[in-house]
């Protein structure tokens, strides 16, 4: 039986009105993929945080092969062998892949030396990996690349991992897979988080499961089905989203070879996209982050003009209209970015409503805002989306990502749009609330209503979406009926592994 | 060890006792200043804060001079913090006071010696629209070009100031003034002098217009949807856009009204107090404005405490200076420590301070 590598007893962290973790106590073994899941809130990140030396424990002890472990910082939890690779990169787009290396470690060596160590790390995990090249230049992927193997240049005994696959094709998920195997293999640890629980069936031998800041249960993955760790995490069972019935009916939103330069240095320029959606109808566009999805969005939601004739709406030429406009005729978007795009951190959630059902929920009147409507529109979205919130006065800034995205996403569905746009709906949420978020989607689609999903989350995309096309490089895929496609065939659409098939791990 | 953490929401209650706690603090600190160079700290502090207001033999000059230097700084700060609000930053409002004063008085003069009661409106609205033109310049090249328009403002105040000195001594000059620089005296030809509204308390129109001008930013902030859009345009300024706010017509909407309030006050200070354009017309009042601005928080009611706090303390200083013989220097020192600790406990307002062993966060 394999040794314990990192003992955990009895954590607790209290913030201010919140308990985050309540005595949690669970054991890492030497070369285990240990799952650790939980809803939005449930505490996850402030387990991590604690075991990386971000956060320090109010009670309870860390006991890392025997010895007491207690990291002040995070360059304390990397001396002792742990490391982490953030949901979020942390990379600089005009730096080399070897300079924002050196930027993460304690004692970089010199460039030649670590460009040295950087492609026999990359050639033996197999993740190649050109360390001349500049981050702005790369792939999501091959970014989320640089950081793994910034952590594995310091030779870690325990490698967490915040939501490694979000950014990925699933050809080269399965590429991270095999790393991790190997990884395992060679008796590394590994802290795994995710949403996606088929993955962690497919990878992972132990799950710990939180719930409200407190282990609620362990399981071992292979043996447990997908629905019923979703249910441990939650607590209770939730209803998947029922596939609906509806006949497409006449076009709604006509995009007729939308071309468009990028708009900055790092930014994909879109080519020539053309496609049409129709009443009753849910189109979804996959393709990995940074392939123009940001930028259709934009061009959509009027925040970019394009040129004449490029988008339609009930066939009238919205091309040359803003978003207010747009808006108004029931042509509805909500963009990826939650805090500084689709709302506004240091505002309330009533002033948030305002910020796109201004005209179409009658919110102002004259040019004069009618603040207690507007109140009353945030709490119907509140109560119909289960938002977490002490109240509608709270910024937005406080609410947790989860909850926030069932906010902004629930404002536009709540203004009964004819066309709703949405890019990743339910990224960063728990299970339960992306159910709730895709039946209300599939619910305004069944009331006639059209909706493009732009999603990263392929499962999601096959779940709810009638028909499928892919976005790579700022180009759209021919439209195939989700019905008849396969995951291989989506992962070619979206272009395929980006150089990877040359890829393998070495023996 | 002493910590700060962020509070989750800017605390309501430190945003209202900042202000206050920074006043208490520059009292104490003030005080041993004015300790160390040998005066009574007692007695400068009260001549500074008290004697404006309620000397028995000074107050009655200086309490009107409280509103006469408030109204101006209040006018102009109203005008810059709406600019301010949506990160849209003026510095420039002295330059457009004086072009919006050389652009009435020029109105008016041109009538002169003609009488009537619609004079003045036509000098204010000639004062506004000087002050309008003159911060549409910063703006266009903003929004057609992209210029800074910190820099654009900030350098047109120095064009300003020459066209001041040029038309004091030629266009604008006096005929009668034997030839000396200087207009003719405005606040001496009935159609245009702007006169105190209520004897010996320093109201005279353009003061009026400042607490109009309150009313009216509280109004556009809290309820009008134009207000909404230039407090999300400074808050975020891609949700500005996403929600269709269009950032050119925000930068001329909020640079022409900080102008058209600047000239208005530059108008009503000619018309008034100063009662000529002349060449050291130029008074610091738009520079001082933006302190003034920030004083008060952004909000049109602490704009309106921190103009009256900012004008007493010019007021008191004078006094002081007159009264204990204390250095000017001493004077501006002082009102630097009541900035400096302002802007300092305003962190309370976002973090709370924590006592004990540091805790890695």
């Amino acid at each position: 039986m394999p040794d314990d590598l990192l003992r955990l007893d009895g954590l607790t962290k209290a913030y201010p009105g919140v308990v985050a973790n309540d005595d949690v106590s669970f054991d890492i073994r030497e070369g285990e993929i240990h799952a650790l899941l939980g809803e939005n809130g449930a505490g996850k990140s402030t387990l991590v945080k604690m075991i990386y030396g971000l956060v320090k424990p109010d009670r309870g002890s860390m006991t890392l092969r025997g010895k007491p472990y207690t990291p002040s910082e995070p360059s304390a939890a990397r001396q002792a062998g742990v490391a982490m690779v953030f949901q979020h990169f942390s990379l600089f787009d005009a730096l080399d892949v070897a300079e924002n290396v050196a930027l993460g470690m304690e004692n970089p060596p010199k460039p030649r030396d670590l460009a040295r160590q950087i492609r026999e790390v990359s050639e033996t995990y197999g993740l190649p990996l050109d360390p001349s090249r500049t981050v702005g230049t790369l792939s999501a992927g091959e970014r989320q690349r640089v950081e793994i193997i910034r952590c594995l240049l310091q030779d870690p005994k325990l490698l967490i991992m915040d939501e490694p696959t979000s950014v990925l094709t699933p050809q080269e998920v399965e590429i991270l897979f095999e790393t991790l195997r190997k990884l395992k293999s060679e008796g590394t640890a590994i802290l795994y988080i995710s949403h996606k629980l088929e993955e962690i069936r497919a990878l992972c031998d132990h799950a710990t499961i939180l719930r409200l800041g407190k282990k609620v249960a362990t399981c071992t993955p292979s043996e447990t089905t997908a629905r019923a760790m979703a249910e441990m995490m939650i607590g209770s069972s939730f209803a998947s989203p029922a596939a609906k019935h509806t006949t497409p009916g006449e076009v709604l939103l006509r995009v007729d070879n939308l071309t468009m330069p990028a708009p900055g240095a790092f930014g994909t320029p879109l080519r020539g996209i053309s496609f049409e959606l129709r009443s009753g109808e849910v189109l979804g566009f996959g393709g990995v982050a940074g392939n123009g999805q940001d930028e259709l969005l934009l061009a959509l939601s009027g925040e970019r003009i394009t040129k004449r004739g490029t988008i339609w709406v009930k066939g009238a030429d919205v091309s040359r209209d803003g978003p207010v406009d747009r808006r108004a005729a029931g042509f509805l978007t909500a963009p990826e970015e939650r805090l500084g795009h689709a709302a506004a951190p240091n505002m309330s959630l009533t002033e948030n409503a305002v910020l796109t059902a201004g005209r179409r929920q009658r919110l102002v009147n004259k040019g004069f805002i009618n603040w207690k409507r507007a109140d009353g529109f945030a709490q119907d979205v509140i109560k119909r989306f289960d938002v977490r919130t002490p109240g509608t006065h709270v910024a937005a800034r406080a609410l947790s990502g989860g909850n926030l995205q069932k906010f902004v996403i629930g404002r536009e569905v709540a203004q009964n749009p004819d066309i709703l746009v949405v890019n990743q709906p339910t990224w960063g949420v728990d299970a339960a609330a992306a159910a709730a978020i895709r039946q209300a989607l599939l619910d305004l689609a069944s009331k006639g209503a059209a909706i493009l999903v732009v999603s990263q989350d392929l499962d999601e995309l096959l779940e709810i979406a009638d028909r499928f096309g892919a976005l790579n490089e700022g180009r759209l895929s021919a439209l195939k009926p989700v019905a008849d496609l396969s995951i291989d065939e989506i992962g070619l659409m979206m272009g395929g592994a980006h150089d990877m098939e040359v890829a393998h791990v070495a023996e | 060890m002493i910590r700060l953490e962020k509070r989750p929401q800017p605390s309501k209650a430190w945003t209202v006792a900042t202000p206050i706690l920074a006043v208490v603090l520059t009292m104490i600190f003030g005080g041993i200043m004015f300790g160390l160079i040998g005066t009574s700290p007692v007695e400068a502090i009260r001549t500074i804060f008290w004697d404006p207001l309620f000397h028995p033999q000074f107050a009655g000059f200086s309490r009107p001079q409280l509103l006469v230097k408030a109204g101006p700084l209040i006018l102009i700060a109203i005008g810059l913090s709406i600019g301010f609000r949506a990160g849209i930053w003026n510095i420039g409002a002295e330059g457009q006071y004086i072009i919006g004063a050389i652009c009435g008085a020029g109105a008016g003069l041109a009538l002169y010696p003609m009488e009537s009661a619609l004079i003045l409106p036509l000098m204010v609205v000639a004062g506004a629209l000087g002050g309008w033109a003159w911060a549409m310049i910063p703006a266009l090249l903003k929004v057609k070009f992209g210029t800074n328009e910190i820099l654009v403002s900030l350098m047109l105040v120095y064009v300003a100031e020459n066209l001041l000195a040029s038309v004091s001594s030629g266009l604008l000059r006096n005929p009668e003034g034997m030839g000396f620089p200087g207009s003719r005296n405005l606040s001496q030809w009935s159609s245009s002098q702007n006169l105190e509204l209520i004897p010996n308390t320093g109201m005279h129109l353009g003061v009026l217009t400042a607490f109009i001008a309150v009313i009216f930013a509280y109004v556009l902030l809290t309820r009008h949807i134009q207000g909404y859009n230039i407090r999300l345009t400074g808050e975020a300024p891609r949700a500005a856009k996403f929600s269709g706010v269009s950032p050119a017509r925000t930068i001329l909407f909020c640079l022409g009204l900080a102008g058209a309030l600047a000239g208005m006050a530059g108008l009503f200070e000619v018309t008034g107090p100063a009662g000529q354009i002349s060449i050291d017309f130029g008074s610091g009042y738009g520079f001082t404005a933006i302190i003034v601005a920030f004083l008060g928080r952004l909000h049109p009611v602490g704009i309106l405490l921190a103009g009256l706090l900012m004008a007493l303390t010019y007021i008191g200083g004078e006094l002081a200076q007159l009264m204990l013989g204390v250095p000017g220097a001493s004077i501006q020192l002082f009102q630097g420590m009541l900035l400096f600790f302002l802007l300092g406990v305003d962190v309370l307002t976002n973090y709370r301070v924590r006592f004990g062993a540091a805790e890695v966060a």
